[in-house]
């Protein structure tokens, strides 16, 4: 597995780690900064993570998705810093011989890394700025 | 005790580490977590608040000893 938290998202590094002669399906998730959030404009976003953590459930997760269908191989990398509307902050991949694991895991990951991976994202709009999720 | 901060909850202590005195005797997860929501009211107002130690999420009943590494975890929303 390839588990990472870096500053720079390098997209390659993820495709050329899954790239393999028996997988059929490189399935890959970028997520993104989007430049608006509930009618406000976004200027920037800042991530900071617990890494020693973040590291130990992106690997739980990634064995998870391993045990539950039939990939080759798992990359996470996420990002942490401050990240601009269009850049790159996570990277989600999997290889699998047929495309139906490797969506359905990349899914998977994707949505339990939001929910258990000691990441956190704040928002800068042009007037203020908040933690996402913090409150209800 | 040293807490370790994070997002929202460093922001709320204004330090990315707090310091816990002894005579606070607090004993497990479940009874820092009422400390700190008597001791800083803006913790309570988070949609929820967990506690790590030595970097893995822990129960209410676990009991803190002070050689761990014990951190605070609010919401998360990487992705």
């Amino acid at each position: 597995m390839l588990i990472e938290i870096v500053e720079h998202i390098d997209i390659g590094e993820a495709n050329k780690y899954l790239g393999s002669d028996t997988a059929g399906a490189i399935n890959l998730f970028i997520g993104t900064v989007r430049n608006h959030s509930k009618g406000k404009t976004v200027l920037h976003l800042d991530f900071e993570a617990y890494e020693p953590m973040a590291l130990k459930e992106m690997e739980k997760l990634g064995k998870l998705a391993k045990d539950k269908w039939p990939l080759y191989e798992v990359a996470i990398i996420h990002a942490v810093g401050s990240k601009l509307p269009g850049e790159p902050v996570v990277v989600i991949g999997v290889s699998s011989a047929h495309r139906d694991a490797s969506f359905e895991a990349c899914r998977f990951l994707i949505d339990e890394l939001k929910n258990t991976v000691p990441i956190w994202k704040k928002e800068y709009y042009e007037d203020n700025s908040v933690w996402v999720n913090a409150h209800p | 005790m040293e807490i370790l901060l994070f997002g929202i909850t460093r922001d709320i202590v204004g330090k990315s580490r707090l310091s816990i005195p002894e005579h606070e005797s607090i004993k497990t997860v479940g009874g820092l977590k009422a400390w700190l929501g008597m001791k800083f009211p803006a913790m309570s107002e988070l949609s929820s608040l967990a506690v790590a130690v030595n970097s893995e999420y822990a129960g209410d009943e676990l009991t803190l000893d002070k050689n761990s590494e014990i951190a605070l975890i609010p919401p998360v929303s990487g992705g």
